[in-house]
């Protein structure tokens, strides 16, 4: 065995190698998407999945492998959601203010989300057990993913979709919202994280803290009354 | 820090045990979030002793850096479940490009929607551009 080769698999073992993959990968996906001044489709999470995922298939590395390092990154996701409290809290007055707008966006949002996702798989002839994982793809993956196996989908192409969805919202927003000539902020933010639950929320927090507030709270929210309403949206719209 | 991350930690965590030991349907880290913006209230509003226990991290702007700062890094969080799924692209099979199809609109119908109800609804309502 040569020695280059050894150290390779010595390093590609341990967690640091992976780990600093994940934020090498990211530096680079953010300092592409500073250069472009932000850019909606510079998008930041896209890029660094792409750098990492070349990486992964170059070097063959399976995914248990890589995860055994990246996972003090994917760790961050809940103390991030629990931080989400902080900007809540400092424009609670806001928020209080926009109550009845968030609600009434909140139930058409989700209906839209819904009736335009199964209402079109099922013209363009998707077969039943897919429809079923792709309905909640505007959720937060955990919960797409709990919500697609109690109705008999596949939790991994739930995951699949749900992550795609969350990068065309986050591509998608800005450049709609302009055509729309929406300015406001809070309602900007509600939409990205109500159709394109963290990453769209994440992108919002790029544009503004109010935004990507509004963005997690909407999130939250549609999380919570996607899991109530999947069924019954199945059920109604089922031929 | 570590006094602030110490209490994100311990909220998801408390938020954890909630849910799982009362069988909540909600994820622990959202409660998590509601137990910290209790915290938050009862450290501003509530009685003057409970703020002055507290370590001082906690109230003199540490803990908002500190979970600002993570938000503001919440795109990366992503990359290690999003670099799984680049290997499990496979599971679309044939269906791909009517799927993509199917996200691309109802992703752009579900943006639309929301945003002109909210914006409608506070018009309706007149409560002001800010």
């Amino acid at each position: 065995m040569n020695g280059d080769f050894a150290l390779w698999v010595y390093l590609s073992r341990t967690p640091l190698l992976w780990l600093t993959v994940t934020l090498a990968a990211y530096l680079v996906a953010d300092r592409i998407s500073a250069a472009t001044g932000r850019h909606p489709v510079a998008n930041p999470v896209l890029i660094a999945i792409a750098i990492t995922g070349s990486v992964l298939a170059l070097t063959q590395t399976p995914y248990p492998t890589y995860f055994a390092g990246a996972q003090f990154v994917h760790f961050l996701l809940g103390p991030a959601t629990v931080a989400l409290a902080l900007p809540l809290y400092e424009h609670r007055a806001t928020v209080l203010r926009a109550f009845v707008p968030m609600l009434a966006a909140l139930a058409a949002g989700c209906t839209a989300a819904l009736v335009t996702a199964i209402g079109l798989a099922r013209l363009l002839g998707i077969p039943e057990a897919v429809i079923v994982s792709l309905s909640p793809k505007s959720v937060t993956s955990g919960v797409a993913m709990g919500i697609s196996e109690a109705l008999g989908g596949d939790p991994t192409l739930t995951a699949v979709l749900v992550m795609t969805t969350g990068i065309v919202g986050a591509i998608l927003v800005t450049p709609l919202m302009d055509l729309l000539r929406i300015r406001d902020m809070r309602a900007r933010g509600f939409a990205a994280g109500l159709a394109a639950h963290g990453v769209g929320t994440a992108r919002a927090f790029q544009v503004s803290e109010v935004a990507g507030t509004f963005a997690g709270i909407a999130m939250g929210l549609n999380a919570f009354l996607t899991a109530i309403v999947v069924p019954l949206a199945l059920h109604l719209l089922s031929r | 820090m570590i006094a602030s991350l110490t209490l994100i930690l311990l909220a998801q965590l408390a938020g954890e045990a909630g849910a799982r030991g009362l069988g909540l349907p909600v994820p622990g880290p959202v409660i998590g979030m509601a137990l910290l913006l209790g915290f938050l209230a009862l450290r501003d509003g509530g009685p003057p002793l409970f703020a002055r226990l507290l370590p001082r991290p906690l109230s003199d702007g540490t803990l908002e850096a500190t979970g600002k700062g993570l938000l503001a890094n919440l795109s990366l969080m992503f990359v290690p479940a999003g670099a799984g799924i680049v290997g499990r692209l496979d599971v679309v099979q044939a269906q791909g490009l009517k799927l993509g199809l199917v996200i691309l609109a109802s992703t752009a119908a579900a943006l639309a929607v929301t945003v002109l109800v909210f914006v409608g609804v506070r018009r309706l309502l007149g409560s002001g551009e800010r």
